[in-house]
């Protein structure tokens, strides 16, 4: 089952085409890095493959779930790392894990083993995020996804405001969740430590696909 | 999936969602530190502007209590929608696969908890600076849980309305106050008699508000989604 399929897809944000006719296909175990300045469209197309945009036209499924009929489906099954981190300031590391693992009914959530993973030491994971720094917050929030196992990831740049043990941390983590079958789709606005990381990198300009790069 | 199994993911999901609500607000101290201060402070100052005319003051005792909540409502909900706006938070709810309903009235009861913790302080403080004389606690505790759902719901739902709104801190209160004018006029009524103040058929407003409570509820739940989608 093709993990991502898009097909002349148009996403419109305040009357304007964010996305304005975007075919692209992901196949599971594949890491694409969508590459473009900013504003190209990355985001948005990130965003419409988590079903939290709506196609204006064109097709799309995820994971074999249309994206116009069964939104709520395909934001299911997977995880978005975003700009923002989507924690609850107040709570702590360990409390938003068990609130991301909870709401997504996942059996048996190894919040342990994520952190361990993330590389948060364990005297920062029972504080508020709040006083977590930027890139801590960053692992917190990748740590969600983990917990969740999702079968396609959408990371935007995902190595922002982390250090290199950081980067190293998320390479390896991507690189497994690839080998275990799960997509993976990255967006970076600049040549770096994505590249290595990409089976296929495909380059974004005003809202289209303009290039693509087998490697 | 049996309708029991489906009802029983509801409340936990609905249960999740006002735990986490709850364990926020008790970090951030908002109801504690801001809310109680606010309402007494508020009560008390009703008391100075009046307490020339002990009689009137009694007379508006009901009507000021429940103006009195209905301000604290506005601050509790701009709370509860701020903790889903901040650093793109509501994605936890939208990405969970959760039930939208579900996560309404979790948020909604988070605040209702809230409310009530006010109201148990609010209506002794009128017995002490106002001089209010109880007369029957059942009609009183109903009426307070019916009319405090209603808020709380009516609440929530605003909340995610205006959660995409720049000026949502200014929006929130012009659309709440009207909306919840029902609930002030029934639950003043209700306490009125409650506490012996008019000659009225406190049970009857209690009906009404138990009606506005489910008609907001019902709303709520229904339009939750897509509004948290939107903001």
């Amino acid at each position: 089952m093709t993990a991502v399929n898009l097909r002349d897809a148009v996403v419109l944000l305040g009357g304007f085409p964010a996305l304005a006719g975007v075919d692209l296909s992901v196949e599971p175990s594949e890491v694409v890095l969508v590459r473009g300045p900013n504003g190209a469209g990355k985001s948005t197309l990130l965003h419409l493959c988590a079903g939290l945009l709506r196609l204006a036209s064109g097709q799309g499924d995820v994971l074999g779930c249309d994206l116009d009929a069964d939104r709520a489906a395909v934001r299911r099954r997977v995880g978005l790392l975003g700009h923002d981190t989507a924690l609850y300031r107040e709570l702590s590391a360990t409390e938003n894990l068990h609130v991301w693992a909870r709401a997504a009914r996942v059996d048996g959530a190894d919040i342990v083993g994520a952190l361990d993973r993330l590389g948060l030491p364990s005297r920062r994971r029972d504080v508020p995020v709040s006083r977590l720094s930027a890139g801590q917050r960053r692992r917190v929030a990748l740590a969600a996804i983990v917990v969740r196992r999702p079968e396609l990831w959408l990371l935007d740049e995902p190595h922002a405001g982390l250090d290199s043990e950081g980067r190293e941390t998320v390479d390896g983590i991507v690189t497994a969740a690839a080998a275990a079958g799960a997509a993976v789709v990255l967006a970076s606005h600049e040549t770096g430590p994505a590249d290595s990381l990409a089976t296929r990198t495909v380059t974004m300009a005003g809202g289209t696909l303009t290039e693509r790069h087998p490697r | 999936m049996t309708a029991w199994r489906t009802l029983s993911l509801f409340a936990g999901d609905a249960r999740l969602v006002a735990a986490k609500d709850l364990r926020i607000e008790w970090r951030a101290r908002t109801t504690v530190g801001q809310v109680l201060p606010f309402a007494l402070l508020v009560l008390v100052l009703f008391g100075f502007a009046l307490d020339a005319n002990r009689p009137a003051l009694r007379l508006a005792t009901p009507g000021l209590l429940w103006m009195t909540v209905l301000f604290a409502t506005v601050v509790a909900v701009q709370r509860s929608a701020a903790v889903e706006s901040a650093d793109g938070a509501r994605r936890v709810l939208l990405l969970s696969g959760m039930a939208p309903a579900a996560a309404f009235v979790g948020k909604a009861a988070a605040v209702a908890v809230q409310l009530l913790v006010v109201e148990a302080l609010l209506v002794p403080g009128v017995v002490l600076l106002y001089g209010a004389e109880i007369e029957s606690v059942p009609l009183l505790a109903a009426a307070c849980v019916a009319a405090t759902v209603g808020l709380a719901a009516a609440g929530s739902l605003l909340g995610a309305v205006v959660a995409g709104v720049r000026a949502h801190q200014t929006v929130l209160p012009i659309l709440l106050l009207p909306m919840s004018a029902p609930v002030l006029i029934a639950a003043t009524r209700a306490f009125a008699d409650g506490l012996g103040t008019v000659a009225v058929n406190g049970w009857s407003w209690v009906g009404l508000l138990a009606g506005f409570a489910a008609v907001n509820a019902a709303v709520g739940a229904v339009a939750y989604g897509p509004l948290l989608e939107d903001a």
